[in-house]
């Protein structure tokens, strides 16, 4: 585990060096025109507005940093062959994936939390009503996060056997078949064979559940998210990152390094 | 009696391609050989001999089809193992966002080796590849050949005690060469035992107690460099002034390359006393005599040239 941590250093380090995080201020600086915007152009609903666009923001960044960076994780390290010295090292292969893994999650979550308080400055600025936003807001900040450690696994996974534009496709296909699972369960059709419809409900088990990770409606109403939720949220993406971080590591035990 | 730093036993790497992957293309067959402690030993053979392969084998970045691989007693598939060694790839690249110092600082954390010790050793490895002054400058600004010193570096950070290198002149200049050279010569004297690559013959003769020539994922030969030369026919060269036209010592002539009024003439070591005494009996005049040895680039070329006459029999197919 001391190694994955030296490997995630090192990625959080890499997107530091690569001016990732320059974002960052740019989206404070968006968040802060856009809520003394909004304030002018929307009556009592401000901070409705300020939540639904700041919680979007955060999640597209935050996707796009997770798919982009993430399929590149281990196939850029092959191609530039930096892989080979650090695994003549005492590494074994799935410490090393599990430090790429953090390290990106690192990144991300340093990310979200920057742009959570650009967020939270934006709502301060344009705050009316005494109704406490904060705390919804917060869980759905912490769903995206989880969301995105999702997709940096599928992303780390792809990263290990394909090419990084074929894993883009794969990453972003199962992120898209993810947002309409519940859909996909309760699809009927009187066309559709007996069989068919057994696929697609078991399909609908074994893709990513990404649709239990979108609270932006409750926290822009300022509703209540259940404690339940956020158990059952937590435990079914460790557990499904945990599985696809133990699929990537043995398929990247497994090949040669040629 | 010196033990074995690297023990080899029939290392075997195919890797499948075509339809299905139905066919193997043998990149290395039935490799047996061994490198003792303290020993620096070169790897030679043309490009796609099985150099890089063997090499990959050892360190454990590709898997054996067959075969066994030990290093100082512990099996290549022993992450243990990886303690006690340095490596450095062919034609290296490395994180171009880390400056020299930083890079070798992380390889060297690997090692658990407290901050201080790391400190001094990455000094100590800046200082022995002439990079001290290059150590803050990221290594995207590198050239191709202070990468190669960097990679050099980052293999011995850790006073490793076995050191595999692939291809360590790659890309150097004489100076660096040199350096090279150097450094492994000081590993020698440090008791390191260094297992290099390389097709650049010089080098070997000049560095090597032992050296193996892999031709066509085969080893087809293991020895002192002194030694596995001597294994080709070697003879005697005279050279010797001669003026006249005696009939009788025409044969010898024809065989001979002139020059002026002198002639080169080889013969073989048991031919040279009657060779003399046939030269002095016609009244040429013996102006040197001597031994004609054959290069190491002599024998590695012969054993290119006899592999390519058989080639078909490196790749094999499959079902």
């Amino acid at each position: 585990m001391r190694r994955a941590g030296i490997v995630a250093l090192n990625t959080f380090r890499e997107a530091v060096r690569d001016r990732v995080l320059y974002n960052l201020v740019f989206f404070a600086l968006a968040m802060i025109a856009a809520s003394i915007l909004v304030g002018q152009v929307s009556i009592g609903i401000e901070e409705m507005v300020i939540v639904s666009l700041g919680l979007s923001a955060i999640s597209v960044i935050g996707l796009l940093m997770a798919v982009f960076i993430g399929v590149g994780l281990v196939s850029k390290e092959m191609d530039k062959r930096t892989l080979y010295a650090i695994l003549a090292k005492p590494v074994r292969r799935w410490e090393f994936l599990l430090g790429k893994f953090g390290g990106l999650l690192l990144t991300l979550t340093v990310n979200t939390v920057a742009m959570a308080a650009g967020l939270f400055l934006a709502l301060r600025l344009v705050k009316q009503s005494g109704d406490p936003l904060e705390g919804p807001v917060l869980i759905a900040v912490y769903f995206i996060l989880l969301k995105l450690a999702l997709v940096v696994a599928l992303a780390l996974l792809f990263s290990c056997f394909t090419t990084p534009l074929l894993s883009i496709l794969y990453t972003a296909g199962l992120y898209i078949a993810g947002l309409f699972v519940t859909d996909m369960r309760n699809f009927q059709s009187q066309t559709m064979s007996r069989a068919l419809q057994t696929l697609l409900r078991g399909l609908s088990y074994l893709l990513p559940n990404f649709e239990n990770f979108d609270v932006m409606a409750s926290a822009a109403h300022g509703r209540a998210i259940p404690g339940v939720l956020i158990a059952q949220n937590t435990a079914y993406a460790a557990l499904y990152c945990a599985v696809l971080l133990s699929a990537a590591a043995a398929i990247l035990t497994r090949r040669n390094l040629k | 009696m010196a033990t074995a730093a690297i023990e080899i036993e029939n290392l075997t790497k195919d890797y499948p391609f075509g339809f299905l992957n139905l066919k193997k293309k043998m990149s290395l067959e039935g490799l047996s050989m061994s490198v003792e402690e303290g020993e620096v030993f070169g790897f030679l053979g043309p490009n796609g001999a099985g150099k890089t392969t063997t090499i990959k084998l050892l360190v454990g970045l590709i898997f054996p089809t067959a075969g066994t691989a030990r290093v100082l007693g512990k099996s290549i598939s022993d992450i243990s193992m990886h303690a006690d060694i340095g490596y450095l790839p062919e034609q290296p690249y490395f994180y171009d966002y880390l400056t020299a110092a930083e890079l070798l600082d992380y390889f060297a954390r690997f090692h658990n080796l407290p901050a201080q010790v790391r400190k001094t050793r990455v000094d100590l490895m800046l200082k022995k590849v002439g990079l001290e002054t290059a150590r803050k400058i990221q290594l995207r600004k590198y050239s191709k050949g202070m990468l190669q010193r960097v990679g050099l570096a980052q293999a011995i950070v850790h006073d490793p005690k076995v050191v595999i290198l692939d291809e360590p002149m790659s890309g150097l200049d004489p100076v660096g060469r040199r350096e090279v050279r150097d450094i492994i010569l000081e590993l020698k004297q440090a008791g390191k035992t260094v297992l290099f690559s390389t097709h650049i013959l010089s080098d070997a003769e000049m560095l090597c107690d032992r050296v193996g020539v892999i031709v066509g994922g085969k080893l087809r030969g293991v020895g002192a460099p002194d030694e596995i030369v001597g294994m080709k026919a070697q003879g005697m060269e005279v050279l010797f002034e001669y003026a006249g036209a005696a009939a009788g010592l025409q044969p010898l002539l024809s065989k001979a390359t002139q020059t002026g009024k002198r002639y080169h003439l080889q013969v073989p070591e048991s031919a040279l006393y009657a060779t003399l005494q046939e030269l002095g009996g016609a009244g040429a005049r013996i102006l040197s005599v001597t031994q004609v040895k054959s290069t190491l680039e002599e024998y590695f070329m012969h054993l290119v040239e006899a592999d390519r006459a058989q080639a078909p029999a490196v790749e094999v197919s499959g079902k």
